[in-house]
């Protein structure tokens, strides 16, 4: 099953039960405050996934590590190499 | 450094490591990285090779792997030129056509990825018999030189976007720093058919598909030193289209 049908299917099934409890399809005769709470949950649940993944990306973008030491130590490392293969013979 | 122990007994365990090298002008760069290539293998024992696979580039970076080879030797350096520019896909595939190693590594010549952890690579897959371990800029002591605010901003947001709609369990997606077992990138790169950056990220999530198990280690990536590099709205879109594309075919 493709990432794309196993959306859908899970969007689907959530869909279908919060249907059923919001508008009460099977008559099921629910109190009114399950209705009530049913209603807004799709709006709620998609402002707190927004809210998750501003969060997450914004924690990641200020946690992302800046290698300074890689970039010097690659540069060290990089006159050591030119002046090596100069040695050896090679022309730039 | 590894003792003369670890040395002796990694020399002797039968593996082998080709290390595939695409190349497209980089005359600057590809002395400097086979040079670091052939320190960090040294030090570590492990039986290697370095296969250049070089797409016509006009700046004259095959002369320059010409020169290498004398230096190096021949059975350390094979060089596998190709006429022109064509897909990485086929690169890897020419490439490993003419490797004996059973392992296979991948990176950039351009000397954003450092051949330091290569050790560390195999390390891990010697761990827990990975197919396939990845290099990973997001996790752990891993990370990027040479990135403004908007750089970081762009490649958080697409790889959260690709983790949310895809669930590969690989941390870096479109990180090209890689080792496979040879049978694996063969088995993974006729499957794959996509270019540039989607082309890594499809990689990873087929191997997921098929059940091959992935390793990650931490690297530090240090963006370009010579030459540019870009990202610009082209590569935004196509990488949209491809994680689409993906999330709907996988």
């Amino acid at each position: 099953m493709t990432k794309l049908l196993q959306w859908l299917l899970g969007v689907s099934l959530l869909g279908a039960v919060w249907a059923l409890v919001a508008f009460d399809l099977l008559e099921l005769s629910l109190p009114r405050t399950y209705r009530e709470v049913a209603w807004p949950i799709p709006l709620y649940l998609l402002v707190s996934f927004g809210c998750y993944s501003l969060a997450t990306v914004g924690y990641r973008v200020a946690t992302f590590n800046d290698c300074n030491e890689a970039a010097s130590e690659l540069h060290e490392q990089i006159k050591e190499a030119k002046e090596d293969l100069r040695k050896k013979g090679l022309k730039m | 450094m590894a003792s003369r122990k670890s040395l002796q007994a990694n020399r002797a365990n039968g593996d082998k490591y080709s290390v595939l090298l695409p190349t497209y002008n980089e005359r600057e760069n590809l002395p400097l990285i086979v040079w670091l290539l052939v320190k960090y293998f040294g030090e570590s024992g492990h039986d290697y090779e370095i296969i250049v696979i070089d797409d016509g580039s006009p700046d004259g970076t095959l002369e320059v792997a010409e020169q290498l080879q004398k230096i190096y030797g021949d059975d350390k350096m094979l060089l596998r030129p190709r006429a022109k520019k064509l897909g990485l896909g086929t690169a890897y595939i020419h490439g490993m056509k003419h490797a004996t190693g059973n392992f296979i590594i991948i990176m950039d010549a351009d000397l954003s990825h450092h051949p330091k952890f290569i050790p560390q690579f195999i390390k891990k897959q010697k761990e827990g018999d990975y197919d396939l371990v990845s290099g990973t800029r997001y996790q752990g002591s891993g990370g990027v030189y040479g990135w403004d605010l908007r750089r970081k901003l762009i490649s958080r947001g697409a790889n959260f976007l690709a983790q949310v709609l895809l669930r590969p369990g690989a941390s870096d997606l479109t990180g090209s720093f890689r080792l496979y077992k040879k049978k694996v990138l063969e088995s993974l790169v006729e499957r794959c058919v996509s270019k540039g950056y989607v082309f890594q990220m499809e990689m990873i999530v087929r191997a997921r598909q098929l059940n091959y198990t992935v390793g990650e280690v931490p690297i530090s990536f240090v963006d370009r030193v010579y030459g540019e590099s870009k990202l610009g709205g082209n590569e935004i879109v196509s990488y949209a289209k491809g994680l689409l594309t993906l999330f709907a075919t996988t």
